[in-house]
């Protein structure tokens, strides 16, 4: 992959000659390429993460003891209250004031004092709190009656949960979490603040050579609608393949209940 | 069908207060194999609420069920109602009792065949083999075998209300309980739905049916209880009860709906 980003420098440099910006972008597209993965990786797995935490945080929401909703209300309200900038700044500098974590060994030395798992982290929280949110309306919005034919034919509460209240909650949620997405996405070029070269980062170390501002913050937001733009596809994709029954011609409309 | 000296179910004393407003004042039931007992009675006489408390959907606030003798074990919550002692003993019972809703409410996101799956699979502990043929026979039965790949909302009401019959007879129910099967059908549909629930009557099934449907009730009940305000006012078979009945309340019940 990397040989074919080298490859298309070289062929755009010889294309370009010193025609600006194009002879600039040739020459710093790897460096591009390499930031634009950074952010699609930020996103894929904090994505990944943040929508495991978003189940149990949305279980604990809807759950009746206060022991439980109360923990998961704060954690929204905190995370969804707050700046994504203030909280990777919590992740990233607060949590280097606490002795104990400095002396945590591994834990420090290889996860929290790298900006990239600390982008990870906040990123993740983050999105998980959102998602947690948006799962706990999509349950409530199940119908009592499903729940009910589950119950009257003995499904334990653990199973009507995982076939009928989750699945349903995840179809009517889809298109509001796509936009989570690409909020997420949009959101990640704050990683560049704690150094990491995202493209975001990518993009203002070359401004910081080239000083071609505008040509370069232009790429870069090129690039983000094109990752968009993207993601956009790939949801309308997964809408057709996981809320089928809501997309097939109906030849007949059930009453309402 | 084996028929033992236990009654498949019986149900005493039933209770159910909201508030300080008691819709079921004390009802009594005893269904013994075979028997198809229809329940009418003008709306707010309680019969929904009946039948949704003898599987526990609506929380009864005092009383006994005995499913073929077994008594489920219940204990008051803190609101004075009766819950479950043993949610492991709820789980068997209901799935030895089959429900049928007003509204079908099959799971839209499954396809027909799935729907009917799921619970042999998960709770009776078929493999898929035995609970894919157990519900394409099913299918056969209530005459949408082509309809096993689509979802729901693709079928007409009628025909999602025999896929939610087909769904509660894959769990080969002791007991069948239908809440006002019809009541959400267009005119036309109902006959497809009671043709149906007629062929389980005729194969000797024990049924408890909520209905407004008088000529069905007195074609094929055995027994026929009439409720009102939360008492049973008139019980017995449907020749005697349609013919002369003793309550002058049902007289005129039936008086409006006949």
């Amino acid at each position: 992959m990397s040989g074919a980003i080298v490859a298309l420098s070289g062929w755009l440099e010889t294309l370009a000659g010193d025609a600006e910006p194009w002879a600039s972008y040739a020459r710093y597209l790897p460096r591009i390429v390499d930031g634009l993965w950074l952010t699609l990786e930020l996103i894929v797995v904090s994505g990944l993460i943040g929508l495991a935490l978003a189940v149990p945080i949305a279980l604990a929401r809807v759950a009746r003891a206060p022991a439980l909703w109360m923990p998961a209300y704060g954690y929204i309200f905190f995370f969804r209250g707050t700046p994504l900038l203030v909280q990777i700044f919590l992740v990233y500098y607060g949590l280097s004031q606490f002795e104990t974590l400095r002396a945590a060994g591994w834990l420090w030395d290889e996860v929290l004092s790298k900006p990239y798992w600390c982008a990870i982290i906040a990123f993740s929280l983050n999105t998980a709190a959102y998602t947690a949110e948006l799962l706990r309306g999509a349950m409530l919005a199940v119908p009592r009656g499903e729940i009910e034919a589950a119950q009257s034919l003995g499904l334990t509460r653990a199973d009507q949960l995982r076939r009928v209240i989750l699945p349903r909650a995840f179809g009517i949620i889809l298109p509001a979490y796509g936009n989570e997405v690409i909020l997420m996405l949009k959101g990640s070029a704050l990683a560049s603040t704690i150094t990491l070269l995202d493209l975001m980062g990518a993009t203002r170390s070359v401004i910081a050579r080239t000083y071609m501002s505008m040509e370069f913050f232009l790429l870069a937001g090129v690039l983000y609608l094109l990752i968009a733009a993207l993601f956009i596809g790939l949801f309308r994709i997964l809408e057709r393949i996981l809320n089928a029954h809501r997309h097939a011609p109906r030849r007949a409309a059930a009453p309402r209940p | 069908m084996t028929s033992t000296s236990l009654p498949a179910l019986e149900v005493v004393d039933i209770h159910k207060r909201y508030g300080d407003h008691e819709v079921l004042k004390g009802i009594d039931l005893t269904a013994r194999d075979g028997d198809v007992i229809s329940i009418i009675g003008s709306s707010g006489s309680g019969k929904s609420t009946f039948l949704r408390c003898i599987n526990l959907l609506e929380q009864p606030s005092r009383g006994e069920i005995r499913l073929r003798g077994e008594t489920l074990a219940l204990r008051p919550d803190r609101h004075g109602e009766l819950q479950a002692a043993d949610r492991r003993q709820l789980e068997r019972m209901r799935a030895r009792i089959g429900f049928v809703f007003q509204n079908f409410n099959l799971w839209p996101h499954m396809t027909i065949l799935d729907n009917l799956t799921l619970a042999p699979m998960r709770v009776a502990g078929l493999d898929r083999k035995a609970a894919t043929e157990r519900a394409e026979a099913l299918l056969v039965k209530v005459g949408l075998q082509d309809k096993r790949k689509a979802y729901p909302g693709h079928l007409s009401g009628g025909q999602q209300q025999r896929v939610a019959i087909a769904r509660t007879l894959a769990m080969e129910p002791e007991v069948l309980l239908f809440d006002e099967p019809t009541s959400a059908l267009d005119p036309e549909l109902v006959n497809e739905v009671l043709g149906v629930m007629r062929a389980l009557a005729e194969e000797g099934r024990t049924m408890l049916i909520v209905t407004h449907e008088m000529r069905f009730a007195r074609d094929v009940s055995t027994q026929v209880m009439f409720l009102h305000q939360g008492r049973v006012e008139e019980f017995g078979p449907p020749a005697r009860v349609f013919s002369e009945p003793e309550s002058a309340r049902c007289r005129e019940f039936l008086s409006s709906h006949l």
